[in-house]
């Protein structure tokens, strides 16, 4: 049948149901993380939270769901039609691909690409688009000048995100994923790489504008920032798209740092679910707990600390191991 | 000019000034009570202490009076000073020692000049806990309610009506700390200027009655700038309204007319507007002969057919109406059509005033004026009764001979008591020739009690002696000739001379008369002066617009050259004999009638139009110096109605005239271009897109209560905000007031500090008691014309036996005031009057009833002596307390 | 850098806080007398109302959602003829009451006034006066102000001499 191998086919038919699982396993939970850090919230500010919608108020996410979905699908009519609309898709679209070449465990992951960590890298920079397009099209002062910080942010960040993964990559030879996990079957990287680990986790929240480096969005003085305009299920993507960042950002900092599926007596996907789920809640602290500097602030603090440090780490990551060989 | 220093800063002023006044016009907060600017300085309170210093150099200084202290040359003040305001509060607070606690329950608060300055000074609250003095009310008439208890004896209430109005029965009673202000017994007020007790007294011992039966607050009315409508003279009214109710009118100050006064009439008068009776739908005439409220659709739709059909359209409109209202009427029915809506004799006295105006259009002192005029030549005139507000004028006018005595011995002209005192009972010669005993009567130098003709008599006599030019009048007796001269010796050496004539007796020869006394005065004198008074608010505007009258409109009718009649706010039965306006309204096919009272008319009335009245509509009024005045509307009414131009124009539509008049601008611009002589009437008020900092300007002040609860009950959800589309004033609090508003669109007097209205006022204008910044308001239409004429004949056309006169009263001789409830409590009964004599010759005694034919109509009332009538002289009631419709003066036999 | 740790740390201890909040409406917290709630509209210790009608709460009102007519009685005593609220406009700031010269106007604890129609919000003064003197026993405004009203005559509210007779010459 047209050519194809009864293997190549049960493959392709593997692959094809995998990628979905996957995709709906994330898109579920970035989801339903919006009614977990509503929770953890209330439990961190001495408060319920969500609680009336189904056992515990998990069927909170269900009601916005279907809330948000009956919205009326407006845009401004002083808006650019076509960008905005795009916009939010395209946060959705990167946020997505990145998972492909996230490994989960031994055997579940979509793909494994020799250069899996430019392929985030590139993703991530696509993302940026979505904001800057959102900003701009909305043609609203407010939404503009979210735009334009999201692109120094994120730009910037990029710099210290990468830098900060330069060490791990050396430690593990490569750039695939699956390679850096399994190299870490004696030690994880978080040890060797500690430094790394922070900045990689510092810019990662730069880079899905998360609390407290949420200036794009800053309530405070641009009233929602680049999703001033938006409303409906335009809104929604980019409120799923940023749970999905935070899902995002977590898993790679256990592929990365933290062994992925490694660890002993639980099944693989059950520690990778642990640790993943571990750094999501650190999310949420994070937004319980800190103010959001100001914009000079954010940038200094990148370029005067961040960046030295990340190439005090490659310089001394790569010394370590050219001594080592 | 003067340079004083208030604070460390340096003014010029103006030394004869005292130093309160000045105080305030350089916009200083310097508290007072008994000053006030019309009534000048006694220092009795010791209010308004200050701290005056020797020089510059001087630190100690010492406490003076700022109303007693003359702002002359290198004065040195200091209002700021510790010990002067501490003086201050100490001064209030025994002020208030008395005061009942009920500010809550005043109809002043909120306006309270009291308030006011216990805020300013400082003493918010009481340390007293004594007992407290009080005092027993009295029941003040209809008009003024009384609350002893508040009174802080600042002696203002009595300065105002024994010194300013004249008045004898308000009287300070009791003695030392029990003084009492109030009349001998209850009852209401003699003069007819009680009502500015209201606004005179700083706290609310007096308080409108009127506005007390439907209460707001202050700073709850929505008010509009207004004119008053209730007689010639123009004056300045500020209506206030909520809810669709007008609740009160108060005065509005204007720098050349009435200043801060007005008359009982024009403040309590406006009562019809809440008439329940008024039509306030479309009515039709059914097959029953009742009238029944009709859609205002289906109505235009039968008016359409009834006005295609017409044989021919009369249109009558009024005096009382405003010039838009008047002017659309005529541009519906045509201009050849149209009638002035006076009767015949009304008509003729109002064009020879008009053209004795135009005349003299150079020497027309407005109100303000007069006061200054120090000899005063009175013809034909009971202005307390037929234009009240002069009355007060007058008398401030013969009491410049206290000015004079006082200059003469160097006290200043603001130092009341003194003043007063070194004029004594020397006045400024002030001649009446009048048919019988005025109000007035107790300031006149010399009073001749006429009858008209015998007036123009006299009026051509002082002319000819005047002036040697001027025709003396045949067979003059010698009593009469010895008044004339006395008359024109005072007016000859007067400095500023007056002469007062005016359209109530009817006779176009007194008017001439007073013609030839101007120009003989002229002749003689640089500063003479005509006032002209006349029937009704827009009678001149109307005497402007047509020269035909209700007769031509009733010839037109009866002769079959039309057969329909609309018209405008009229009552046809004011304006002829009642039989007839019968036979007119039976020979016409249809009678069409716009107003917005109840009429004798309205009730023959096939179809009417419930037209708004100077409250519901925005028109221009040209008063009797011709001076033409916007009023605006002060709340819109329920629909169907509307004002009375909005109905023509629907008119004219139906009938597929088109017209472009969609707010009061248009109409305006249509009037100045199709009436000539109205040029000017556009600027009487800025147009409806002025804009002050791209604001308009707010009928109702900036604490305006209870938006979204007021019709609550009807609908939660709050009101469209209205928009006027006729005028640059705003249906709400919102917009621009302060100093720099323009003054004909000043809807409320209010400044930071000062509430009350006559405190208020102060801050908009240029000098306290002075012109409003921004100029007073008002187009002046009548130009000079260089073209004298010579002098009329000395013809006053005597007449033998009996005569009726017409007399008029301040209550009850204007139509729409005398539909106030108020204003109808106080209208006295219909009397005729004639003298002993003439009651003798008749075989009648007080109170038999005298039936009397004028012009074939038989009136019968009581009589009642009047010794100072003349011979053979009937005084008949016109009004709504008497007559109405009788064409006066008549040759009667009785 | 530290303090950001020690504020993450702190955040976090509260995870073994008790909850501040409660579950309503299972369970009702306590209000306290001079809560902020719904007014109402009390009477004087002679049972009649204490409104006089004066307008001060309306003006103080910062929504404008108060709106009295005055009226008055044959003794000239002031009362309102409507006292109107509209509660969907009412933000509970308490001002009327500061403002009331009376004590008529007197904020309650209770708070759960949730309608489905907003027209319902909208009380009358029918709605609102209670019989009692609510949080204010024993005052009595027109036994204090200077006004004769019926049961009270001139001179008779407390701390108030006799009216005084004007025709007396005796000092």
């Amino acid at each position: 049948m047209f050519g194809f191998s009864t293997d190549t086919l049960l493959d392709f038919a593997f692959t094809a149901f995998e990628t979905i699982a996957i995709l709906l396993a994330v898109v579920i939970s970035a989801a339903l993380l919006i009614w977990v850090e509503r929770r953890l919230l209330g439990v961190w500010q001495d408060r319920y939270g969500p609680n009336r919608v189904g056992p515990f108020g998990i069927l909170q996410v269900a009601a916005d769901m279907i809330k948000i979905f009956f919205k009326e699908d407006w845009i401004p009519p002083f808006a650019d039609k076509a960008v905005f609309v795009i916009a939010p898709a395209i946060i959705m679209f990167t946020t997505l691909m990145a998972f492909a070449v996230v490994p989960f465990t031994e055997t579940i992951g979509v793909v494994d690409l020799n250069i899996g960590i430019l392929f985030v890298l590139a993703m991530s920079s696509l993302g940026v688009y979505s904001v800057i397009l959102a900003g701009w099209s909305s043609d609203n002062k407010y939404a503009l000048l979210g735009g334009m910080r999201t692109a120094a942010q994120m730009i910037s960040y990029e710099v210290f995100m990468g830098l900060s993964l330069l060490g791990v990559v050396l430690l593990a030879g490569s750039f695939d994923l699956r390679t850096i996990v399994e190299s870490q079957a004696g030690m994880w990287n978080v040890i060797p790489q500690f430094p790394a680990f922070v900045i990689f986790f510092i810019a990662g929240i730069a880079e899905i504008h998360r609390a407290p480096f949420d200036l794009p969005e800053a309530e405070q003085e641009l009233t929602a920032g680049y999703h001033t305009e938006y409303s409906g299920m335009k809104f929604g993507m980019f409120f799923v798209g940023e749970y999905l960042g935070i899902v995002l950002i977590s898993c790679l900092t256990t592929v990365l740092f933290f062994g992925g599926w490694l660890g002993p007596i639980l099944p693989g996907f059950v520690w990778f679910a642990l640790k993943a789920g571990f750094f999501i809640c650190f999310f949420v602290l994070l937004r319980a707990a800190t103010v959001r500097p100001r914009y000079d602030q954010l940038m200094a603090f990148g370029w005067k600390i961040l960046l030295p440090i990340a190439l005090v780490n490659v310089a001394i990551t790569g010394a370590v191991v050219v001594a080592m060989a | 000019m003067a340079t004083i220093k208030i604070d460390g800063k340096q003014f010029e002023v103006d030394p004869t000034d005292n130093l309160l006044k000045v105080a305030l016009s350089k916009g200083f907060d310097l508290p007072y009570f008994c000053w006030h600017p019309e009534l000048h300085s006694v220092g009795a309170c010791r209010q308004c202490a200050v701290k005056q210093y020797k020089n510059e150099d001087d630190t100690q200084g010492q406490i003076v009076m700022a109303c007693m202290t003359p702002a002359s040359d290198g004065g040195c003040f200091s209002i700021e000073d510790k010990e002067a305001s501490d003086f201050r509060a100490q001064v209030i607070e025994w002020l208030m020692i008395n005061h009942p606690h009920d500010c809550p329950v005043c109809e002043e608060g909120g306006e309270c000049h009291l308030q006011d300055m216990t805020l300013m000074t400082g003493h918010t609250r009481r340390r007293y806990r004594g007992p407290k003095r009080t005092h027993r009310n009295q029941e003040l008439g209809p008009f003024i309610n009384h609350e002893m208890n508040r009174c802080i004896a600042c002696y203002r209430c009595v300065r105002y009506y024994r010194d300013y109005a004249d008045g004898d029965d308000l009287r300070v009673l009791g003695s030392h700390s029990n003084v009492y202000f109030g009349r001998e017994a209850d009852g209401a007020f003699n003069s007819e200027f009680s009502g500015n007790l209201v606004e005179v007294c700083p706290t609310g011992v007096f308080t409108d009655k009127t506005l007390g039966a439907h209460y707001n607050r202050k700073w709850d009315m929505q008010n509009a700038p207004g004119i008053c409508t209730h007689c010639s003279l123009g004056c300045n009214t500020s209506p206030g309204s909520r809810q669709g109710i007008l609740k009160r009118i108060q005065n509005r100050y204007h720098g050349e007319i009435n200043h801060y006064f007005l008359c009982d009439r024009g403040r309590f008068g406006a009562g019809f507007v809440n008439r329940e009776d008024r039509p306030r739908q479309p009515l039709v005439r059914a097959d029953n002969g009742v009238l029944e409220p009709q859609d205002m659709d289906v109505m235009l739709a039968s008016l359409k057919s009834v006005l295609a059909e017409a044989k021919g359209l009369v249109g009558i409109g009024s005096p009382r109406a405003s010039l838009e209202d008047n002017f659309a009427l005529r541009h519906l029915v045509g201009a050849d059509n149209f009638h002035n809506g006076m009767s015949g004799p009304e008509s003729h006295a109002s064009l020879a005033a008009l053209a004795l105006l135009q005349e003299h259009a150079g020497r027309l002192p407005t109100l303000r004026d007069v006061e200054s005029c120090d000899a005063v030549f009175v013809l034909g005139e009971d202005v307390t009764q037929f234009a009240p507000r002069l009355a007060l004028s007058l008398r401030q006018a013969v009491r410049n001979e206290h000015h004079v005595l006082a200059e003469a011995a160097n006290i200043p002209k603001w130092h009341a008591r003194a003043v007063r005192d070194e004029g004594q009972h020397f006045y400024s010669p002030l001649f009446m020739a009048v048919p019988a005993a005025t109000r007035l009567d107790d300031v006149a130098t010399e009073l001749f009690h006429l009858r008209p003709a015998r007036i123009a008599e006299l009026g051509f006599a002082v002319a000819a002696i005047l002036d040697d030019a001027a025709p003396m009048p045949a067979n003059i007796d010698e009593q009469t000739r010895t008044h004339a001269e006395t008359i024109a010796n005072a007016l000859k050496t007067a400095k500023k001379p007056l002469v007062v004539a005016g359209t109530s007796l009817g006779s176009e020869a007194v008017l001439t008369a007073a013609g030839n006394v101007m120009r003989a005065l002229e002749s003689v004198h640089d500063d003479a002066g005509l006032f002209v008074t006349l029937n009704e608010a827009n009678s001149l505007g109307m005497a402007m617009m047509s020269d035909r009258d209700v007769d031509h409109a009733f010839e037109a009718i009866t002769s079959r050259r039309a057969d329909t009649l609309i018209v405008m706010q009229n009552d046809l039965y004011e304006r002829a004999q009642h039989g007839k306006v019968d036979a007119a309204i039976k020979a016409a096919k249809n009678l069409i009638v716009l107003d917005h009272s109840m009429t004798a008319t309205i009730a023959k009335a096939d179809y009417v139009l419930p037209a708004g009245s100077f409250a519901e509509a925005d028109g221009t009024l040209v008063n009797n110096e011709g001076r033409a005045q916007r009023f605006f509307q002060v709340f819109i009414p329920e629909a169907p109605l509307q004002e009375g131009w909005r109905w023509c124009a629907d008119l004219n539509r139906a009938i597929g005239k088109p017209v472009d008049w969609y707010g009061m601008d248009d109409l305006i611009d249509a009037i100045e271009a199709a009436c000539p002589q109205f040029a000017g009437i556009k600027t009487a008020a800025p147009s409806t897109s002025f804009r002050k900092a791209g604001m308009r300007f707010p009928r109702s002040p900036h604490r305006y209560s209870g938006r979204t609860a007021l019709y609550a009950n009807v609908d939660v959800r709050e009101r469209r905000p209205e928009v006027d589309v006729d005028s640059a004033l705003a249906y709400s609090m919102e917009g621009y007031h302060g100093s720099d508003q323009p003054p004909a669109l000043m809807a409320y007097a209010w400044a930071p500090g000062w509430d009350s209205n006559q405190a208020a006022i102060t801050r908009f204008q240029d000098e306290v008691g002075g012109h409003l910044k921004g100029g007073d308001p008002g187009t002046r239409l009548l130009k000079v014309d260089a073209n004298v004429p010579d002098y009329a004949p000395a013809e006053p056309k005597l007449v033998e036996g009996w005569q009726a006169i017409p007399r008029y009263h301040i209550f009850g001789s204007e139509s729409q005031s005398a539909k106030a409830p108020a204003i109808q409590q106080r209208m006295p009964r219909a009397w005729f009057t004639l003298n002993e004599a003439g009651a003798k010759a008749l075989g009648l005694a007080a109170a038999d009833t005298l039936r009397l034919t004028i012009d074939g109509e038989i009136h019968a009332l009581p009589v009642t002596i009047d010794p100072s009538l003349p011979d053979k002289t009937i005084g008949v009631p016109v009004g709504a307390h008497g007559l109405m419709g009788v064409r006066l003066p008549a040759a009667v036999s009785p | 850098m530290l303090s950001v740790l020690r504020t993450i740390w702190m955040t976090l201890m509260h995870t073994f806080r008790k909850r501040e909040t409660v579950l309503y409406p299972e369970e009702k917290p306590y209000l306290p007398p001079r809560y902020r709630g719904r007014i109402v509209l009390t009477r004087d210790p002679d049972g009649a109302e204490r409104c006089v009608a004066c307008n001060l709460c309306s003006v103080a009102c910062p929504v404008d959602c108060i709106s009295v007519v005055k009226a008055e009685d044959e003794s000239g005593r002031w009362y309102p003829e409507t006292f109107r609220i509209n509660f969907s406009r009412c933000i509970y700031c308490g001002y009327c009451e500061e403002a009331c010269p009376t004590y008529a106007i007197q904020l309650t604890p209770d708070f759960e006034m949730g309608e489905f129609d907003r027209q319902n919000m909208v009380y009358e003064k029918s709605d609102l006066t209670i019989s009692g003197v609510g949080k204010r026993p024993g005052y009595n405004f027109y036994r204090v102000a200077g006004m004769a009203v019926g049961g009270k005559d001139k001179g008779e509210a407390e701390n108030e001499a006799a009216p005084i007779d004007v025709k007396t010459l005796l000092p």
